[in-house]
Parts: structure tokens; C-alpha cells; sequence
């Protein structure tokens, strides 16, 4: 055959480049990445409603040892109460602002915040770790932007656990029926081996009512409302006043604010 | 021959063994299941129909309650329209059980008679009108 050293040498160069040059566009991790964040931000923009929470901790720190909303919560949902720190199950709790923000801590601030407990839940990130992580897609992104759970999907497998830098999810290492105090007959309850957590009270949206925590509170600490719209009542009271939020530096965009 | 007795002995006992089954099942053959429908929300009803038709409803309510569990968790749409177009309420436990309060003798009837245990009542409701799990249920 009529082809040389010099020739082929050629061709075999030309073809390595137009290969890895395919490859490399597909192996850029940055570009990748980029489109996939880009096409996710816009697809958040476009949505009508993103629902979010504001707590307002000036108002909820007057009301000691208030456990309105954790109660409702629980009777609404049918969470176990099993006194196991390991073991426990919560979906909205109290925790030190020290522990709750780690990272904007000092030892000279206000007593006052570093007494308070905190109302934390579930942040409904905008970059939910958890749903990166979730091999049966049993937990998933609403476009409403409520990270969601379909209980029946869940394999127990707790990398959303280990994944989530908030705490907001627990396994069911028992069965948590014999924990449940009072029972709601409306609403499942979940059993064990299935991992569970705030979900906003989806299924209260669909029928136009407000989260139960915050129907329950009294002292309007918890507000709710659509952060996509410049006229709701979040956009209003975050406008106005310093909100913080929980490890933000961790740019999974949490969704509920903190007023001190 | 040798050993006559023994192996008709033998032979005797193992045809009994092989179909013992029948022996000991005898009279006790599942009868057809006859699911019941008189609960109160089905006899208050103007006109005695389900969600779907009863033929539909009989084939096809496992593929159903999947769709239903699909639309309200995963698309957060908690309406079905049904063929008749009338608007339903997804929920199995405030929908489906609510007129088919009777577990027992409607869902179970058939399902024993199949033997299959749909695992949903380990999460969802048996309408009982229970008040509390603490002492009455232990692990399960
Ligand atoms: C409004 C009350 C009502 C609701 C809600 C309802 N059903 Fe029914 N269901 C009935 C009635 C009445 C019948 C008998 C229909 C007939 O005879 O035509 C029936 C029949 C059935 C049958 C067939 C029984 C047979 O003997 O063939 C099944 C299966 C069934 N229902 C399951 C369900 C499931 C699953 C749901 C929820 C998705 C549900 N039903 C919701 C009232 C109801
Ligand atoms: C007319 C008899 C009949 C009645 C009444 C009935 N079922 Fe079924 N159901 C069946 C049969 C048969 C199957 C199994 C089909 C199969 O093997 O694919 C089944 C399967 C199911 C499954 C799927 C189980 C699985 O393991 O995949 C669910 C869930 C279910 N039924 C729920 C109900 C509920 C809830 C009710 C009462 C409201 C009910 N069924 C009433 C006959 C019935
Ligand atoms: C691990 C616990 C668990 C098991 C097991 C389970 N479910 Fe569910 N299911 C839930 C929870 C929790 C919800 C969420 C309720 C809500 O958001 O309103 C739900 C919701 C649903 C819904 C839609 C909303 C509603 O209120 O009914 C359907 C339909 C449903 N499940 C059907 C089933 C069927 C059929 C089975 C059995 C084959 C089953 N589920 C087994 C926990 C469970």
C-alpha cells in the first residue's frame, strides 16, 4: 500500500487531536458545570412561586420556652418523640445560635442571641446537596423550590445525611409508631428504614393553607410567603431588614431567613 | 419377590406425602372473595359508583394508586380527573379509605385470596379511629 511513515504519522496526529479536543470540551469540568448551574438558575427564575420562610428571631425570643410550632408540626405529621439523640426525629427544633451559625459565632456578642434558641428546619436550598446525592431520586427539587420526599422511593441508603450541611434529615432507625403522641389519621406515618424531614407542608400548600408552624405561631415570628414575588410579604420584611442565613458560604443557597 | 410389604408400605407412604397438600387443604379451599361494600360513606351515597368503573377499579386500581402517588408527591398535583371528568381528591387515605372504611372485608378479602400484602400500611392509615399506637402496637 502507498502510504509512508511521514503520511500516516500525519493522519494518526490529526485524528488524536480531533478526538481529544471532543474529549476535552465533554471532560471540562468547569464548562460542564457552568451550563448545568446557568440552565438550573434560570429554570429558579422562571418558576411563579418560590416559597420561603423568614424567621424572625426578635420576636420569637420573648417567648420562652414556646413550642407552638414544633408541636403543630409534629401532630400534623406524625412525628415520633423518642428522647434518643441519636435516634430522634425532627423536622423543625431548636438549637444555640452558636451551633446553628458556627462560622459568624464571637464570644462578645449580644447574651441575649447567644441564649436564644434558634428555630431551625429544613432550608429548601436552592443547590440542595441532598438531591445531588440521592441515588433513587427519592427526594427531588419542586419547581416551587421545596425540596421534596417520596417516602416510598427511599432506600435508607442516609447519604442525603451525610450530605446535607444542616442536619435537617433523620433516619427512622424503629418503627415510630409506638412514639407517636397524638395521632393525625389524615397523614401517613413514615416506617423504618426511610429518612424524613421538613417538606414546607406540601401537602397543605395544595389545599391553599399555610405551613403549620406557622399557623401555630402566635407571636408572627414565622412568616411564609413567595420570594419571587417583589410584593409578597417576604420580599417586604427581608427589604427591610438584615436577614441572615445558615452557612451560606456553602453556596447551597438556603431559603430561610433569619431576622436578629 | 422380597420385601413385598415393605414397599407397598412405603409406596403408600409417600403417595400420601406427595399429596398431602390436597389432604390437608381439603374443605378449606378459599372461597371466591365477595369484598364488601356497605360502610357507612358508600350507603350514603346518592348513586353507588367509585372513582373509576368497577371493572376498571377491579383491574387496574394498583396501577391507579401508583399514578395518584406519582401526581401528588412527585408533580405536586393533588387532582385526578376522572373519566366521567369529575374532580377527585388524591389520597389514599382520605379518599379511597374514607368510602372503603371496611379494610378487612373489602381490600383484604381479595387480597388474601391472591396472597399479596401490599406494604402501605405500614405508613398509611387503616381507618380505625385510632387514638394512639403507644401501648396497642409494639414492633412491626
Ligand atoms: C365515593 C366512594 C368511593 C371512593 C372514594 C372509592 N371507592 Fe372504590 N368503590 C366504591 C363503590 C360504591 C364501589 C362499587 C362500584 C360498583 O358496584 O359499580 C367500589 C368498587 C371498588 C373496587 C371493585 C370491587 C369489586 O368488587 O370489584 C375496587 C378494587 C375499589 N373500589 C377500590 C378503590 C380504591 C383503590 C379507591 C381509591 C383510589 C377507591 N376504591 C375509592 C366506592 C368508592
Ligand atoms: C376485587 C378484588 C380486590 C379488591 C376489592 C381490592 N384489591 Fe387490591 N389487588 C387485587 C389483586 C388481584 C391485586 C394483585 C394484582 C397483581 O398481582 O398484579 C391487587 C393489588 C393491589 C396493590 C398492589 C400490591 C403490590 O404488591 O403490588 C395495591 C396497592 C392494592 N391492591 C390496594 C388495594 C386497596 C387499598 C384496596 C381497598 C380499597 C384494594 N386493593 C381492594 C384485588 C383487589
Ligand atoms: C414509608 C412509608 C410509606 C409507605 C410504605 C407507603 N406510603 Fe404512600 N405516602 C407516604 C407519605 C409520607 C406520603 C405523603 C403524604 C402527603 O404528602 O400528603 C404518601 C403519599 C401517598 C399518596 C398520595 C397522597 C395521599 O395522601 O395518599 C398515595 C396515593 C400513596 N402514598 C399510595 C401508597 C400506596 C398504594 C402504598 C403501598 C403500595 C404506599 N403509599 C406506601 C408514606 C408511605
Amino acid at each position: 500500500m502507498g502510504i509512508d511513515r511521514r503520511s500516516f504519522l500525519k493522519i494518526v496526529g490529526l485524528s488524536a487531536l480531533g478526538v481529544s479536543s471532543g474529549a476535552w470540551e465533554v471532560l471540562q469540568p468547569g464548562e460542564v458545570d457552568a451550563a448545568h448551574g446557568h440552565a438550573a438558575a434560570e429554570h429558579v427564575e422562571k418558576a411563579a412561586t418560590r416559597w420561603a420562610m423568614v424567621v424572625d428571631m426578635r420576636r420569637c425570643k420573648d417567648e420562652k420556652g414556646c413550642t407552638k410550632c414544633i408541636d403543630a408540626c409534629r401532630l400534623v405529621h406524625n412525628i415520633p418523640v423518642i428522647d434518643n439523640p441519636k435516634r430522634e426525629v425532627k423536622w423543625i427544633w431548636k438549637e444555640e445560635y452558636e451551633h446553628a451559625f458556627p462560622d459568624s459565632h464571637n464570644e462578645y456578642m449580644p447574651d441575649e442571641l447567644k441564649e436564644t434558641p434558634f428555630i431551625l428546619m429544613c432550608n429548601h436550598c436552592d443547590h440542595p446537596p441532598c438531591v445531588r446525592v440521592c441515588p433513587t431520586k427519592a427526594t427531588f427539587k419542586r419547581p416551587d423550590g421545596i425540596v421534596a420526599m417520596d417516602y416510598h422511593r427511599c432506600i435508607g441508603c442516609r447519604f442525603c445525611m451525610a450530605a446535607c450541611p444542616y442536619g435537617s434529615r433523620n433516619l427512622n432507625w424503629i418503627n415510630p409508631r409506638p412514639y407517636i403522641k397524638e395521632i393525625n389519621n389524615e397523614f401517613p406515618t413514615r416506617m423504618k428504614g426511610v429518612v424524613e424531614k421538613c417538606n414546607f407542608c406540601v401537602e397543605r400548600l395544595a389545599k391553599g393553607l399555610q405551613p403549620a408552624c406557622v399557623e401555630a405561631c402566635h407571636c408572627g415570628a414565622l412568616l411564609f410567603g413567595n420570594l419571587h414575588d417583589p410584593e409578597s410579604n417576604v420580599r417586604r420584611v427581608l427589604r427591610s431588614n438584615v436577614s441572615i442565613r445558615r452557612k451560606p458560604e456553602l453556596g447551597t443557597h438556603p431559603c430561610v431567613f433569619y431576622l436578629v | 419377590m422380597y420385601d413385598t410389604g415393605k414397599i407397598i408400605v412405603g409406596l403408600a407412604i409417600f403417595v400420601g406425602l406427595v399429596t398431602s397438600p390436597i389432604w390437608l387443604n381439603k374443605g378449606k379451599a378459599a372461597p371466591k372473595p365477595s369484598p364488601k361494600l356497605d360502610t357507612p360513606a358508600i350507603q350514603q351515597l346518592e348513586k353507588k359508583e367509585c372513582v373509576e368503573s368497577r371493572q376498571f377499579m377491579r383491574s387496574t386500581h394498583m396501577q391507579l394508586l401508583n399514578e395518584w402517588r406519582d401526581r401528588a408527591l412527585r408533580k405536586g398535583e393533588r387532582r385526578y380527573i376522572n373519566k366521567k371528568g369529575e374532580k377527585i381528591y388524591i389520597s389514599l387515605q382520605n379518599t379511597c379509605m374514607k368510602c372503603h372504611s371496611n379494610k378487612k372485608e373489602f381490600c383484604d378479602t381479595c387480597h388474601n385470596y391472591t396472597d399479596i400484602k401490599p406494604y402501605c400500611w405500614d405508613c398509611h392509615f387503616i381507618p380505625e379511629g385510632r387514638k394512639t399506637w403507644a401501648s396497642t402496637e409494639g414492633h412491626s
